[in-house]
């Protein structure tokens, strides 16, 4: 009996050994460690044995089922760790393969600078006030300091809808409508929108654009505070070493009136095809509030000041990304707009 | 503006400073330099030539052989194709080595045999624009008008050794347009002082009214009129240095009168005209409102019938010319003339500008009567064309002048205080500099009191109040030299409003979506406008559009989204899908329009296109569906779609969006017709009231409690007429499924092989839930029965 049982002991042990597969191995624990295995065979013909012989033969019995079991145990986890393997193997993937892409459209590139101006002011406490398309000619021309018959008039020819009625020429007349509507409160706000000119489109004309102004009203605004405001934007927007310069100009809604240059931030200033080798590039118009406009809305000249500003965010758009032509924003093309996806920060 | 800085330098110092440096300089204080144009660029070795022989060519009839004196006694010969080539001549000779813009360099040639020492030259070969060019020498070579010795440099001799400045004049600064006006500019710049021309001439002892009698019935349009009469005049062509500043100053030469005003306008800003004596017949000027269908031929040749709000010079009798804008064809000084009347005046500007506007006529004379000329030129202006004349045309210069005036001349009184300037710009000028530059600008100034009180001259007519002079002290002082700061305003919080954070709200959703952002055009033609409108009102369209395409605003953003979409799969971007926000333009109650925001997209091809994974799937109506859910689930209320119809959108396939029984928008297929018409493949396409949806206020968010208890789910299946529609069938069960009933989802539909003719199968998904307690099998089924029952009564087949 305790032959067979070595027996049994070195067959198994050699069928573990051999075993290649889980499937394999498993029928080897079940044809000798099973119910109806020889080893319980063994087990089951003890009776027959002498008392004395039992314990014996069954710490034996015992030690041959741990033997064979221990191996089974080892050489499964061997063999399920091949097996995984192999099944790693066979689901290898070739990761070259293009990923599925994630649905994702982006912004106009006027909607991403107009947003990009309007969040910097937005952080320095400005409002954002809106106001019609189609305008009254008191907002638009009137009420700031042009009235009929300006000369000034003439710089911007307008799309009229009736005598009184067109379409605004920029965004001031929502400067205009918000001092009204505060009554001699004082403001900071930012107005973006579009505006109409009668333009033949070209590459650098549109009959249709797009405005963001500023317009700050307050007690003791002065020019030093626009020129700080002007200054802190261009920074933001155009990198911190930009520097600004002023230049006077003429607008008939503010008094003393400036152009801003920036340094160029493509060659910083020594002169390149961006800013036609002059070092700066011509940024937006501003310019101390005039006092008819103040007055006009019913505020005191005398008590109240302030400044306004005004860009085009074509202009910084075409500047910023190098677009050629002004058409390209209202023509849609898929292959302009989603170059526009990306982050900058 | 164009400013000749060789003739600047005749009224004051530029400090020998280069031409690029003084207009950086003038560009710093105010007046923008747009261009400095150097006249010799490109130039060089040009020598004056007397032409001793010509004679023609004996191998081509256009071409002739000169001899040419080209100084030192040198003799070259030229070959020569101009008609007006003349022996006797003195020209422009290009000597081998020349170089003429356009990087030409002159070589010695043979031309059909015969050797050319070089090329006589045009003045269009010099580089000068062909409109400027004196209209005998525009076909040919420039003929000097006075002998000069040959070998002269030309450069020099026709004063091209000369850069041109272009002011770019914003309308304020009426006062530099003239050569004094920026005289004045740059002294007050450089701190140099101005000189005036010298007006020294003779005047005869007969008196100008004694062969012209004045009258002006028109004294609000024309308050101040002088008229200056100049007899035994040679009419002829002007000297060589007039006729280049008239160049230079973009100004064509004609003959010397026709010059000597234009000169005089472009030196002192103040229109001048000049009328031939002898054609007026009657020696008397007469200016005087028109009469209505009066008739005048002007110097361009153009036949005008005039209003009543037209100002004319007359004879007496007939209109002479349009006043202020351009003169009469039956008064021009011609050849023969040999008496003028110098006319120098000051109309008023709506006068002239309602005048040029109507006859859509702009002369250099309209557009500075326009912006207002200066009251106190009026006068030295004709004395100063009656000295040129005396000059350069020999003119005997009868005395005084025939005048009429009733201009107020007063020099404008600003009073500021220097605190003011300074609490304007945020700085600390000291009082000594402000005199200092008010000085400069010739602003006579008395400081008293903290007051500064400023005698304006009447060239400034920008200058009016406090703030002006801000401008002026700060432009001189130099912007540069204004501190940096922030307002000290009272800290404001700013931000978005509701409306606008939530239409921030609705671009990420869309982008994120896939959608991307485009912006088109509000103006359209009058058919489009409304198109796709869901409730067009009466069009607006423009008093004047420049195309009909561009002629109406838009009711509806869909027309050129399409377009936009079109144009894309024009160019093989076969799948695009765009949104848009934008106003579009209804009549409304007041006479301003009802613009309301709307949201638009379209989309077509393919929505899903990962290929290599076999997934392709193309836009459809739900695509857009599931977008326009998401979007009120985003916002936070709840919209409904019903079946509608809309012209241009696939009858079929087309949805209202409905929010509270309103409806509010459109989502369709584009009908088939009209995809073939705009050359499109399937599309869709959704338009939308924005303003409604961001206007809504959401309720609160509050949590519900995260389910402690399981759900539990059973399918139906159910066969159903066609026509039946899903959310009519959901109504059923929600309504027989009461509070157990959670959840309703369309899971499966299907309409093909093996289903009765007329005939589909839909499949729901149902979720019963009791937030208390954990459901039973035998409640559910309860529940579940009740759902079978009432969909059975209401004529649904299991399935």
């Amino acid at each position: 009996m305790e032959a067979r049982l070595q027996e049994l002991k070195k067959e198994a042990l050699g069928k573990i050994e051999t075993a290649h597969t889980v499937k394999e191995l498993t029928d080897v624990r079940v044809a000798y460690l099973g119910k109806k295995g020889p080893i319980t065979d063994v087990l089951k013909g003890m009776g027959k044995l002498p008392a004395e012989e039992r314990p014996r033969m069954g710490a034996l019995v015992n030690e041959v089922r741990g033997e064979v079991t221990e191996s089974l145990d080892a050489r499964m986890v061997i063999l399920e760790e091949q097996a995984i393997n192999e099944k790693l193997q066979r689901e290898t993937i070739d990761i070259s393969l293009p990923g599925r892409p994630a649905k994702t459209g982006n912004p106009h590139p006027l909607t991403r600078v107009v947003e990009e101006i309007e969040d910097l002011f937005l952080s320095m406490g400005y409002e954002i006030a809106e106001g019609p398309e189609v305008e009254k000619d008191y907002y638009n021309f009137e009420a700031l300091n042009l009235p009929k018959g300006h000369p000034a008039r003439d710089m911007q020819d307008s799309f009229y809808i009736t005598e009184d009625i067109l379409l605004r020429t920029h965004t001031s007349p929502v400067q205009a409508r918000t001092m009204e509507a505060k009554g001699g409160e004082p403001i900071k706000i930012i107005c973006p929108g579009k505006v109409y000119r009668r333009d033949n489109d070209d590459a650098t004309h549109s009959h249709q654009f797009t405005q963001i102004e500023g317009l700050v009203v307050g007690e003791n605004i002065r020019m030093s505070d626009l020129k700080g405001t002007l200054s802190v934007f261009a920074k933001k927007m155009f990198g911190e070493d930009r520097e600004i310069r002023l230049r006077p100009s003429f607008f008939p809604f503010t008094e003393p009136s400036v152009e801003m240059d920036i340094s160029c931030f493509k060659c910083g200033g020594d002169g390149c095809n961006v800013c036609k080798k002059t070092g700066w590039i011509e940024i937006l118009g501003a310019g101390m509030v005039h006092p008819n406009v103040l007055e006009m809305a019913g505020y005191d000249s005398k008590r109240l000041t302030g400044f306004a500003f005004g860009m085009g965010p074509e202009r910084i758009a075409m500047l910023k990304y190098a677009i050629e032509d002004i058409r390209h924003f209202y023509t849609n093309d898929v292959r302009f707009l989603t170059q526009f996806q990306r982050t900058e920060l | 503006m164009l400013v000749s800085t060789k003739w600047l330098k005749e009224y004051v110092n530029t400090q020998q400073l280069p031409p690029a440096q003084l207009g950086e300089k003038i560009t710093r204080a105010g007046i923008e330099v747009d261009a400095v144009i150097d006249r010799s660029e490109d130039l060089a070795n040009l020598v004056v030539g007397y032409v001793t022989e010509c004679s023609k060519h004996p191998e081509a009839d256009k071409l002739s052989i000169c001899q040419v004196d080209v100084g030192a006694g040198e003799i070259d010969q030229i070959i020569c194709g101009a008609p007006n080539i003349a022996k006797g001549q003195s020209v422009i000779v290009a000597r081998p080595g020349a170089l003429l813009p356009g990087g030409m360099k002159i070589k010695k040639a043979k031309l059909r045999g015969e050797e050319s020492n070089g090329m006589i030259c045009s003045l269009q070969e010099l580089g000068i624009e062909s409109k400027l060019v004196p209209k005998s020498y525009v076909e040919g070579i420039y003929v000097l008008p006075e002998p000069v010795e040959p070998g002269t440099d030309v450069l020099s001799y026709l004063d091209l050794d000369d850069t041109v400045l272009e002011l770019g004049l914003t309308p304020n600064r009426a006062d530099a347009m003239s050569m004094l006006g920026v005289a004045y500019e740059v002294g007050a710049i450089l701190e140099e002082e101005v000189t005036l021309p010298k007006m020294d001439y003779k005047e005869s002892t007969d008196r100008a009214e004694s062969m012209l009698t004045l009258e002006v019935d028109a004294p609000e349009a024309n308050p101040l009129y002088v008229a200056k009469v100049v007899r035994n005049i040679e009419v002829k062509e002007s000297p060589v240095w007039l006729q280049q500043r008239l160049m230079a100053a973009g100004v064509r030469p004609h003959n010397n009168v026709v010059d000597v005003t234009n000169y005089v306008l472009m030196e002192y800003g103040q229109p001048l005209h000049a009328f031939d004596y002898d054609s007026l017949g009657t020696g008397n000027i007469t200016v005087r409102q028109a009469k209505e269908g009066e008739k005048i031929t002007t110097l361009d040749d153009t036949e005008r019938t005039l209003s009543p709000h037209h100002l004319v010079i007359t004879n007496g009798k007939d209109p002479v010319a349009l006043a202020g804008v351009m003169g009469g064809a039956n008064s021009e000084v011609s050849d023969k003339t040999t008496t003028v009347v110098i006319e120098s005046a000051y109309f008023s500007a709506d006068s002239i500008r309602r005048t040029s506007k109507d006859h859509n006529l702009r002369s250099d004379a309209s557009s500075r009567y326009e912006k207002g000329v200066d009251p106190n030129r009026v006068i030295p202006a004709a004395e100063r064309a009656a000295q040129l004349l005396s000059e350069l045309a020999g003119g005997e210069v009868l005395g005084g002048s025939l005048v009429f005036d009733e201009l107020d001349k007063q020099e404008r009184i600003v009073k500021v205080s220097p605190d003011f300037i300074n609490s304007r710009l945020g700085m600390k000028i000291p009082l000594e500099d402000m005199l200092d530059i008010l000085s400069r600008l010739k602003f006579n100034t008395e400081a008293a009191n903290n007051q500064l009180i400023i005698q304006v001259p009447t060239r400034r007519q920008d200058i009016q109040i406090e703030e002006d002079v801000v401008e002026e002290i700060a432009r001189l002082y130099g912007y540069d030299e204004i501190p940096a700061t922030l307002p000290r305003t009272d800290a404001t919080l700013g931000g978005l409003s509701p409306y606008q954070a939530k239409r921030r709200i609705v671009r990420h959703f869309l982008e994120g979506a896939g959608l991307l952002q485009a912006t088109t055009y509000s103006l359209s033609s009058e058919q489009s406008a409304t198109q796709f409108a869901l409730e067009p009102t009466e069009t607006t369209r423009l008093l004047m559009p420049m195309s009909e395409e561009r002629s109406t605003l838009r009711q509806s953003l869909l027309p050129h989204l399409l377009e936009s979409l079109a144009y894309n799969t024009a160019r093989r971007t076969d799948s695009v899908a765009l949104y848009e926000t934008g106003a579009v333009f209804m009549k409304g109650q007041d006479e301003l329009l009802d613009e309301q925001e709307h949201l638009a997209i379209v989309m077509t091809g393919l929505w899903l296109d990962h290929g290599w994974q076999g997934e392709k799937k193309p836009v459809d109506f739900f695509v857009a569906k599931g977008i326009v859910e998401g979007l009120a689930e985003k916002l936070g209320f709840e919209l409904s779609f019903e079946r509608g119809e809309l012209d241009g959108l696939h009858p079929g396939r087309t949805a209202f969006i409905m929010l509270d029984g309103t409806r509010i928008g459109v989502i369709g297929e584009l009908h088939p017709a009209e995809q073939k018409k705009r050359d499109l493949k399937s599309t869709i396409a959704v338009e939308l009231n924005l303003a409604t949806l961001l206007t809504l206020e959401t309720d609160a968010l509050i949590y519900t409690p995260v389910p402690r208890y399981p759900s539990i789910s059973r399918d139906v299946a159910l066969v159903l007429s066609k026509r039946v529609e899903a959310q009519s069938i959901e109504q059923v069960i929600r309504k027989a499924g009461a509070k157990l009933l959670k959840d309703v989802r369309v899971f499966d539909l299907y309409e093909g092989e093996g289903m009765e003719e007329g005939k589909k199968s839909l499949a729901f998904s149902l979720t019963y839930f009791d937030p208390e307690k954990t459901l039973t099998d035998e409640e559910v089924n309860a529940a579940h029965d009740k759902v079978i029952n009432a969909l059975t009564e209401s004529g649904a087949e299991l399935r």
